[in-house]
């Protein structure tokens, strides 16, 4: 089994992804920390607006600029930090902004789209731009060459095909040629389409109001010199996606729906030939396998020791409970694997405490971080 | 019968005719009924910490006491009949039991529906769905499916349907995307207003988002789990839901908590055995103090929210089930307060 120095090594980008509440933010947290104590330059990214973050890396807040995390702090939790550790969280309006700021070609143009209702929505709420924001600020870190490795933890889409796709539906959105053509007043609408186009914008102007098209169009007017710009610059970042320096792992929970949704990801990721590296199963109940055979005469073996029936019957219970959960994790984890046809499949366990701060984040980098040999060891310690 | 044309008369949902029963009806200083008594409720939370089980489970709980319900999903995930195990359903009201249905809300099917009732010509309708330019704009306008998708969950409120022979429902319980994206999407009407200043869509607007935010009919619950930042999502999730959609929080349930099977002096004991034993009770002496470890913890969290949030919080019991299914979920129902 591959380990994750050996997955990540030689890249200067990983992608964490996979749907929400699986443990990405401080996945990704946990994978920036162990690369930077290796003695890279590291900069972890997450766009997640819960600050959660900024919570577990001991910042009080994170901005849309770097912020390198004390390294002291690392080292109180007795890892030796031999590179860098900074982190930034993500504002996705401010980064579009500065984008067309970078890409109009005067003042004015970029005033007008600025106070475009129109542009005000899209930079903020529509569906894909938060995703797009990220890619486009990990395209300039990795394109100013600041640090060695990136991490990002993507935003918590339901449907993994919405991450994947954000770039697309984006440009697609702003270069809406078809959208340009009709409302120009002297556009082909009105020779070549005939009445089917005029009825339909009839319609969709009634149903949503008339300001609203005005809106779409002046936002396309103040937008027309900035296109081939936006276009030329999101190839780029879905080159370096599929670039071989880039890697997306899969962060997901032992429970029968994380886990068909990571193989449905890893698919998307497959079609979408972006080099796919490993996957992440987190919160996983480890097993005692060997153990099983004795199982049997577990209580009567407790209450002899414990001198405590009613204490060793519930003992027992609790046992027998964590065990269901445990079986059921590796069945999980065998289908993932198999489905996945992938070697990389990192187990983190289930800890006894819950993990928001540096302390948890050094304790899940044992896992993350370990050795097929010492791997073995410490499942067999946790039974 | 409409014509063709630009001079469709456009029919918008029946703006004219109260929501719900007339204000009049409900004594002023009456308690505000109680989460299941409502005609919506919205269940909602982070990602991943059981929103759909406790929506289900709150959607057999209404039809155990004999409400018609439905429950909704807004992300086409189909979370709902897998706990059913039942087929996907679409979006199609299916019966999963007596007295309860369930629905895939997709935004492109509201959309069409939505524009049906708005044209009344199947025709006409189908025609301006094969135009380029209307799709275009449609998938263009920020923030139109989500409106969309909101409009239909209005419409399965309402008593009278507007969809033909449109079923009857007394509660209709929406699944509704994780926290970040929860708050966006229940803005949606209000955004929607201020952008579309006037026509049809702009009444629409403002009529769906009196509908979200009118407490007397439309109760909202967060769903949470018993850890620290999951607990912390969940203070500022209400607060923004309170002071930015203007909904009021009704309930937090704290889902997935840990029985307290140990007390401190047995936890001593067990750390004892733990490290004097070998092979089975050990692992089962270190499994008990894995127990008592997160119960601890788990309690610590609860208080935490408690003095976070100002909604009550009710409790919901960790299932040690290999899955989560309707059985599961009924187990849940049990249990809600």
């Amino acid at each position: 089994m591959a380990s994750l120095h050996e997955v990540l090594d030689g890249k200067s980008i990983c992608i964490c992804a996979g749907s929400g509440g699986v443990g990405k933010t401080t996945t990704s947290a946990a994978i920036a920390t162990g690369m930077a104590a290796q003695g890279l330059k590291v900069c972890v990214l997450t766009i997640d607006p819960a600050k959660r973050l900024a919570d577990s890396l001991g910042l009080e807040e994170l901005g849309n600029e770097a912020r390198r995390v004390d390294p002291a702090l690392i080292e109180e939790q007795g890892v030796e930090m031999k590179g860098e550790l900074w982190a930034m969280m993500l504002d996705a309006k401010a980064t579009f902004d500065e984008l067309i700021a970078r890409q109009a070609p005067d003042e004015e143009s970029r005033d007008r789209v600025l106070n475009n209702r129109i542009y005000q929505q899209i930079s903020s709420a529509l569906a894909g731009s938060q995703e797009y924001m990220a890619m486009e600020k990990l395209f300039e870190l990795h394109t100013e060459g600041e640090f060695d490795l990136l991490v990002l933890d993507t935003p918590p889409t339901r449907n993994a095909l919405d991450f994947l796709d954000a770039p697309k539906r984006l440009t697609q959105f702003i270069e809406g040629k078809s959208l340009r053509v009709f409302m120009k007043p002297t556009g082909l609408a009105a020779k070549v389409t005939g009445r089917g186009v005029s009825v339909a914008l009839g319609i969709f102007k009634k149903i949503v109001g008339f300001d609203l098209i005005a809106d779409l169009a002046e936002f396309f007017n103040a937008f027309s010199g900035m296109v081939d710009g936006f276009q030329a610059r999101a190839k780029r970042v879905n080159k370096l996606l599929a670039d071989p320096e880039t890697c997306f792992l899969v962060v997901c929970g032992p429970q029968g729906e994380p886990i068909d949704e990571a193989v449905y990801f890893h698919r998307k990721l497959v079609e979408a030939k972006l080099p796919f590296g490993g996957v992440i199963v987190n919160k996983v109940h480890y097993p005692a396998d060997e153990l099983k055979a004795e199982v049997e005469d577990l209580p009567a073996a407790l209450a002899d020791k414990l001198d405590d029936p009613n204490l060793a019957k519930r003992v027992a219970d609790n046992f027998a409970d964590y065990q269901a959960l445990a079986e059921r994790d590796a069945r999980n984890i065998d289908h993932l694997a198999n489905e996945l046809r992938t070697s990389c499949v990192i187990r983190v366990p289930y800890l006894d405490e819950d993990v928001h701060d540096l302390h948890g984040l050094t304790e899940i980098d044992r896992y993350l971080f370990a050795t097929a040999e010492e791997r073995v060891e410490m499942a067999a310690g946790r039974a | 019968m409409a014509s063709c044309g630009l001079e469709i008369p456009l029919r918008g949902y029946s703006y004219g005719t109260p929501l719900f029963l007339p204000p009049s009806e409900i004594a002023r200083n009456q308690p505000i009924p109680d989460l299941l008594d409502k005609r919506l409720v919205i269940v909602t939370g982070k990602g991943g910490v059981g929103k759909t089980t406790v929506a289900v489970a709150l959607g057999l709980r209404a039809a155990s006491e004999g409400k018609r319900t439905i429950v909704c999903e807004v992300a086409a995930q189909e979370n709902a009949s897998r706990i059913f195990d039942h087929a996907s359903v679409g979006f199609h009201e299916v019966e999963m039991e007596e007295n309860l249905w369930s629905i895939s809300i997709d935004p492109d099917e509201s959309m069409r529906e939505y524009v049906l009732l708005q044209l009344k010509v199947r025709a006409m309708r189908d025609m301006l769905f094969r135009s380029r330019i209307f799709n275009y704009l449609a998938a263009a306008t920020p923030g139109l499916k989500e409106l969309v998708t909101i409009g239909k969950i209005w419409e399965l409120a309402q008593l009278d349907r507007k969809v033909k022979s449109g079923r009857k429902y007394d509660l209709v319980i929406v699944d509704a995307p994780a926290t970040g994206h929860g708050v966006g999407f229940l803005q949606t009407p209000r955004t929607f207003a201020s952008i579309a200043r006037v026509g049809p869509i702009h009444s629409q607007a403002q009529q769906l988002d009196r509908f979200i935010t009118d407490h007397e009919h439309t109760g909202t619950a967060i769903v949470a789990l018993p850890e620290e930042m999951p607990v912390n999502e969940s203070v500022s999730l209400e607060r923004d839901l309170r002071d930015e959609v203007g909904v009021a929080v009704d309930r937090v349930y704290l889902n997935g908590l840990y029985p307290e099977r140990f007390k401190k002096a047995e936890a001593e004991k067990l750390s004892a055995l733990a490290e004097n034993e070998n092979g089975a009770p050990r692992a089962a002496a270190r499994a008990a103090l894995s127990e008592y470890g997160r119960a601890k913890s788990q309690r610590q969290q609860l208080s935490r929210l408690k003095k976070g949030v100002t909604a009550p919080v009710k409790t919901l019991p960790f299932l040690f089930e290999p899955e989560l299914d309707v059985e599961a979920a009924r187990k849940l129902a049990g249990k809600l307060g």
